[in-house]
């Protein structure tokens, strides 16, 4: 099997017709990985999955086969699969189309992971405003059970697996994977305290895997393509295919799928190329957690080293795209007045500070900020980053702290007509 | 040539890592968090949300230290609140690392941004960590110019905590200590970002947000106060210190809790003559740095308005009381008792919340002053079984050689045996918690429903009914192999409650099944004084330290020490207290002292009143009217224990010394009282101080007699021998009466304090669903002295059983019905109150 690098493989179904039924699921190869899967042994599964290289699609990048092999061996405890599917870091939009156009690639993605983790529960846990993908997963969890997918003994192997599909209460924290958890404990989505990591003590205090939809949908090609096939796709550290969610102003926004590595370049060719031909100012290269690239970046490799080693982060790969006509510093405070209405409260750095930032960023736009609060601004930022409690503070000075450092400019203008010239002047 | 001195090599203690702090190498216990590790050293990295007692939340990032582990620096600063030590790991604090302090400075900064910054009418400010930390580690200017987030304010998250969501840190030391310490979560984090506050259902309602809760309770906790302590802001308050004076305005003086027999250590502030406020102290053996509410704020009935100020003695004409002075009074009541002594002899009651030295004094006032033995201390139901009980397995006993706190948090079963710990020694409930919460303790109540403490202490209920508790503790081998099994584990421990004398062979089965099993057990009596007026002999079987009245050798001992004549002493057991009040109204009687006892407490208050008025002459000491004081010839006014010094005995058999904290108030101890009266009837009991009355107890209390070994091997008096009875049976329209008190009540030391009562819990009758039928929502429980209707709530008590509030608003069962636990009672649809 050789793969073209653009040879669809998470989104080759979304345009056949009812893609999302069952029936042409089967059509299309689906569940047949997930009979080969059951011949072989948990552990020749977490190898293959380990030697595919995939990596956790949620932002992080961190290997999946690895994150799989912390589970423990024992079954002293239930083991549980937990799907994140809060899919909301701005910009992001790759695991709700997956979920409404081929929900079952994500099932029987789950039924192989379980079975590889020796877990016979596996939640997924789907933003909560997303309530048609939730309709669509919830009627094909329905049809993988009539089948023998899901339940008791799948297709005779004698593995059992509950799928429960849980709908979040609207919370950005709760994609933070142990505030997930709380939260579909029924508690408070707030971030806990690590360690015990989730795989020693995750959800109800029992060994649990926290892994994104995308991740686990990439699960039945690998096991019926092999880890060479995967391999063949991407880049040597960041292999396979990926989802690009590309919004902004471009001809054509959308989900392009393209393998690890691929461009802004490349993208924007798929796409029809920037809207009205105006030119590109800024971007994110994955949801606006990421600090943003500009112009400069366009050849900059799409995956998880490439994007380090240019500044920024692969996150979730939501690109999102604008052109000449936008404010730096506008599109900075709205990004900052997200993070400061979702910082969940529990550690200071991040509930102050992103009340702080905002302030700041809403004057100045507002015309009334000087020259000091640019220095105050990265200062705040310095203070957050790195220092809050989870990674939500670092995500929310990333916009700022880019946006300055590219446009530095932008903001002084703004505060041009409050300069300290004459004495008492000072708006 | 010298030769230099070889380095000497630091041995690394099993379960212990090295480690370097601040370029000092150090040698901490496995499992140690670096800011305490830091602490040793002497640096103090500042924090909010950590705290010794609660487990690490990592929450307010104020402690960040920078940390390198194997040569790598951590990227980034950590919470060393959070984090445990390690071998070889260095670390560096704000002392030596520039991006420490920076951190700190900043998370320091943030912190103070929404802070309303109104130190100068805050409660907190001069005692305020945000305070003191924001000096030492903050930046002498905010950069902060924009808008601050302000909230309405007060919000009061019970009548007696006040919340100001302002000043809030959002630390969660609150809602942490009453997830974790008392298990009653009733206030919570809501909202996200900077609009997160604290709240409880109730207070929610304020944004018009309560549809978000769910709780629907009140904060309604005996332990709510600990909040306000260790709340490292201004943001919890009391509605009984709110405003009232300035830390820096207060003298503090250590003082132990009056209320229970915890013991607790308290700190007491005052101000100019009068305590503001009491603290919980920090004791680790004891309540480590918790106390409950009624510790915390009930202290007022010192000064109540109708508080005892000068000797009254009763005009023999008119009939009244009327002021006098003390050389009067002394003289009225010392010819009252001789004469009563030399007639048909004189008794006393000295009432369960006297100190060791007063309770002492009152002993030696019985024996030496009046020649008798009728001396009771037990102002509650009692038998003659508690006596042997308390002469066999309690008297002499002491954390050396008895059960401890320690022991209940550290032993692997628990027996709660008459016992509701929430509402009669809360810090043993805390400790009993602490135990099944870290260390997995079972623990195990035998009573008649599943009360909060039951689940709070994740125990489990054995029911019986009311009266069946003796014949439930023969049946554990029987019945309960898997508990009598647990029983025979090391450090099993078994805790009985004052409830226990109302049962009849309860306290033989126990004795039997600590025999049996070898499980420790321990007497837990409601009230601060009763333990140590078992020590010094306010029974009428036992003379100081523990020795039998009946034992000629002991009284030889007593009559020594205390410079009698040989055979002084009466040989004879004196009566107890239904006794003693019996005889009166018999006439076998003539005289009675009596110290701090409310008729209404005793088995049957209107034998009491009828004993007090046949009683020929009374002596009353007392700090307000009372039920006694209407009937007494002389009373004579008593210290509060603010006003004097003295000691308690816990009912581990501890040791708890206070000094005076209000000096010079001229409020006289009862010992000094009842050395005046004795020189005036012409006997020395050399008690003028609580220090002479300590000291003259020490020669002969028991010191040195036990080890562990053989503490009970050498018991005082005859170990308990009552059979065990059925319990009641009640017939058509009655039930058996399950009965006991809540902490916060009517009790007599809780007057003026209209904010704590308002945190008491709810006054209802409990049954089970099938007593419940037909009863509507109100029961109506009645004897023939009267009845008590209040709503029914249904429980999971047995059949034909009603639970009710020992002395509450509107259920005062002794006074009311002259029943007690396991009396047999009607109950009949009760119309709405």
């Amino acid at each position: 099997m050789t793969a073209d690098p653009i040879t669809p493989v998470l989104t080759k179904r979304w345009l056949s017709p009812q893609s999302w039924r069952l029936s042409t699921y089967e059509d299309l190869e689906g569940y047949s990985a997930l009979r080969k899967a059951l011949k072989g042994s948990p552990e020749q599964l977490v190898q293959l999955v380990k030697d595919s290289g995939l990596r956790g699609r949620g932002g992080a990048g961190f290997p999946a086969g690895v994150k799989w092999s912390f589970m423990p061996p024992n079954e002293d405890k239930p083991h549980y699969l937990v799907i994140n599917a809060d899919e909301g870091e701005p910009g992001t939009c790759k695991d709700i189309p997956l979920m409404m156009a081929d929900p079952h690639s994500l099932i029987e993605g789950c039924v192989i992971a379980a079975y590889a983790m020796r877990s016979h529960h596996c939640f997924i846990y789907v933003r909560g405003e997303a309530l048609h993908p939730i309709r669509r997963l919830n009627a094909a969890v329905r049809e993988a059970q009539a089948a023998g997918y899901l339940g008791a003994d799948i297709l005779g192997s004698g593995f059992d697996l509950e799928l429960t599909v849980h709908a979040g209460a609207g919370a950005y924290i709760c994609g933070e994977e142990t505030a997930l958890l709380d939260s579909l404990e029924g508690r408070r989505g707030q971030p806990r305290l690590k360690p015990p990591f989730p795989a020693a003590a995750g959800l109800y205090a029992a060994p649990t895997t926290v892994n994104n939809v995308e991740t686990i949908a990439s699960v039945p090609y690998i096991v019926n393509g092999g880890a060479d096939w995967f391999r063949q796709m991407g880049r040597e550290k960041s292999p396979g295919p990926k989802i690009f969610s590309i919004s902004g102003h471009v001809e054509r926004p959308g989900q392009y799928e393209a393998p690890l590595g691929t461009t802004l370049r490349e993208l924007l060719e798929l796409c029809g190329g920037m809207k009205d031909g105006i030119p590109l100012k800024f971007w994110t290269p994955g949801g606006s957690s990421t600090p943003l690239f500009t112009a400069e970046h366009l050849d900059v490799p799409l995956d998880f080293e490439g994007a380090a080693e240019a500044g920024s982060m692969l996150g979730t790969t939501a690109v999102q795209i604008f052109n000449e006509t936008v404010s730096v510093p506008w599109a900075v405070m709205k990004w900052t007045q997200f993070y400061e209405h979702e910082s969940c409260g529990k550690c200071t750095p991040c509930r102050e500070g992103t009340y702080w930032l905002a302030q700041i960023l809403e004057r100045m736009v507002d015309g009334h900020g000087t020259e000091e609060d640019i220095d105050t601004l990265l200062d705040v930022c310095d203070n957050i980053f790195g220092r809050s409690f989870c990674a939500l503070g670092d995500g929310a000075v990333s916009p700022i702290t880019s946006g300055i450092k590219y446009f530095r400019d932008e903001f002084l203008a703004l505060c041009e007509s409050n300069k300290r010239e004459l004495v008492g002047a000072q708006a | 040539m010298t030769m230099a001195p070889e380095e000497p090599k630091v041995e690394v203690p099993e379960g212990h890592v090295k480690l370097t702090v601040d370029g000092e190498e150090v040698i901490a216990p496995k499992g140690e968090l670096l800011i305490r590790t830091a602490e040793r050293l002497g640096t103090v990295v500042p924090r909010f949300c950590d705290h010794p007692l609660l487990d690490p939340a990592g929450a307010c990032r104020q402690c960040l230290v920078e940390v390198e582990m194997g040569g790598r620096p951590m990227p980034k600063p950590q919470a060393s609140c959070t984090m445990t030590v390690a071998d070889g790991m260095v670390v560096k604090t704000q002392r030596t690392s520039p991006v420490a302090d920076k951190a700190q400075q900043g998370v320091m900064e943030l912190l103070l941004i929404n802070h309303p910054l109104d130190c100068p009418i805050c409660d907190k400010g001069g005692e305020c960590p945000l305070q003191n930390q924001a000096m030492a580690h903050g930046r002498p200017e905010s950069r902060f110019r924009d808008k601050k987030r302000t909230f309405p304010k007060p919000l009061p998250i019970s009548t007696q905590v006040l919340l100001d969501r302002e000043r809030c840190v959002l630390c969660q030391r609150c809602t942490r200590f009453s997830a974790q310490i008392a298990g009653d979560p009733f206030i919570e984090l809501l909202e996200r970002g900077a609009h997160q506050q604290i709240g409880t259902a109730e207070t929610a309602d304020v944004l018009d947000m309560a549809s978000r809760t769910s709780s629907g309770k009140p904060f309604q906790s005996y332990f709510s106060g600990n909040t306000i302590q260790i709340c490292p802001v201004g943001a919890l308050t009391s509605a009984q210190y709110r405003f009232r004076s300035r830390p820096f305005d207060l003298v503090s003086s250590p003082s132990v809790c009056e209320h229970c027999s915890s013991g607790c250590a308290e700190r007491t502030d005052f101000r100019r003559g009068k305590v503001m406020r009491k603290l919980a102290g920090e004791d680790p053996e004891v309540n480590e740095e918790w106390v409950c509410d009624k510790g915390r704020f009930a202290f007022r009935y010192a000064t109540a308005s109708d508080r005892i100020r000068t000797p009254l003695v009763r005009n023999a004409e008119t009939g009244e009381l009327e002021e006098a002075s003390w050389t009067q009074a002394l003289r009225a009541a010392a010819e009252g008792l001789a004469k009563a002594r030399d007639g048909k002899g004189a008794a006393v009651l000295s009432g369960g919340r006297s100190t060791v030295e007063d309770a002492y004094s009152y002993a030696k006032f019985a024996r030496v002053a009046l020649r008798t033995n009728d001396i009771d201390f037990r102002a509650r139901a009692h038998s003659a079984e508690e006596l042997d009980f308390l002469g066999s397995r309690v008297v002499g006993t002491g954390p050396e050689n008895g059960v401890t706190f320690h022991a209940l948090e550290h032993a692997p079963l628990v027996l709660c045996v008459a016992f509701e710990p929430e509402e009669e020694a809360p810090a043993v409930f805390l400790r009993l918690r602490k135990g099944a919460r870290n260390r997995g303790t079972q623990v195990v109540h035998i009573g008649q429903w599943t009360t909060p403490a039951v689940d709070r202490t994740f125990g489990e209920l054995l029911a019986c009914v009311p009266g069946a508790e003796a014949s439930a503790v023969e049946g554990i081998a029987q019945h309960a192999p898997d508990l009598d099994e647990s029983l025979r584990a090391e450090g099993a421990v078994v805790l009985v409650g004052e409830r226990a004398a109302e049962v009849p062979g309860l306290f033989t089965a126990l004795h039997r099944l600590a025999e049996r099993t070898g499980a420790r057990l321990a007497w837990i009596p409601r009230r601060a004084g009763e333990r140590g007026a078992v020590e010094v002999g306010a029974l009428p079987t036992l003379l100081p330290g523990g020795r039998a009245v009946t034992d000629a050798a002991a009284r030889t001992e007593v009559e020594q020490v205390w410079g009698l004549a040989e055979g002084a002493l009466p040989a004879e057991p004196g009566r107890d207290t239904t006794g003693i009040l019996t005889a009166l109204v018999a006439g076998e009687l003539d005289g009675l002292v009596v110290g701090g006892v409310d008729p209404n407490d005793l088995p049957d208050p209107a034998l009491a009143r009828e004993a007090l008025a046949a009683a020929g002459f009374v002596v009353s000491l007392e700090m307000r009217p009372s039920g006694v004081t209407d009937h007494a010839d002389v009373v004579l006014p008593i210290a509060p224990v603010d006003e004097k010094a003295g000691s308690f005995l816990n009912w581990e058999g501890r040791h708890r010394e206070f000094p005076v904290s209000l000096e010079g108030t001229g409020a006289l101890p009862d010992c000094r009282v009842l050395d005046t009266l004795g020189v005036e009837m012409d006997a020395d009991l050399f008690t003028q101080t609580p220090a002479a009355a300590a000291g003259d107890f020490a020669r002969l209390a028991v010191k040195g007699t036990f080890t562990a070994s053989d503490a009970v091997k050498v018991p005082f008096t005859a170990a308990p021998d009552v059979p065990h009875q059925q319990a009641a049976t009640p017939g058509a329209g009655q039930a058996v009466l399950a009965t006991w008190r809540q902490l916060i009540d009517d009790g007599s030391l809780l007057i003026d304090e209209p904010h704590l009562a308002g945190t008491a819990r709810a006054v209802v009758a409990r049954m089970s669903a099938a007593t419940a039928e037909g009863l509507g929502g109100h029961v109506t429980v009645s004897t023939d002295r009267g009845s008590i209707s209040l709503p029914i709530v249904v429980a999971d008590l047995p059949d034909g059983v009603v639970w009710l509030p020992g002395n509450s608003p509107g259920s005062k069962v002794r006074a009311t019905l002259g029943a007690g636990h396991g009396s047999v009672v009607s109950i009949a649809a009760g119309g709405a109150r």
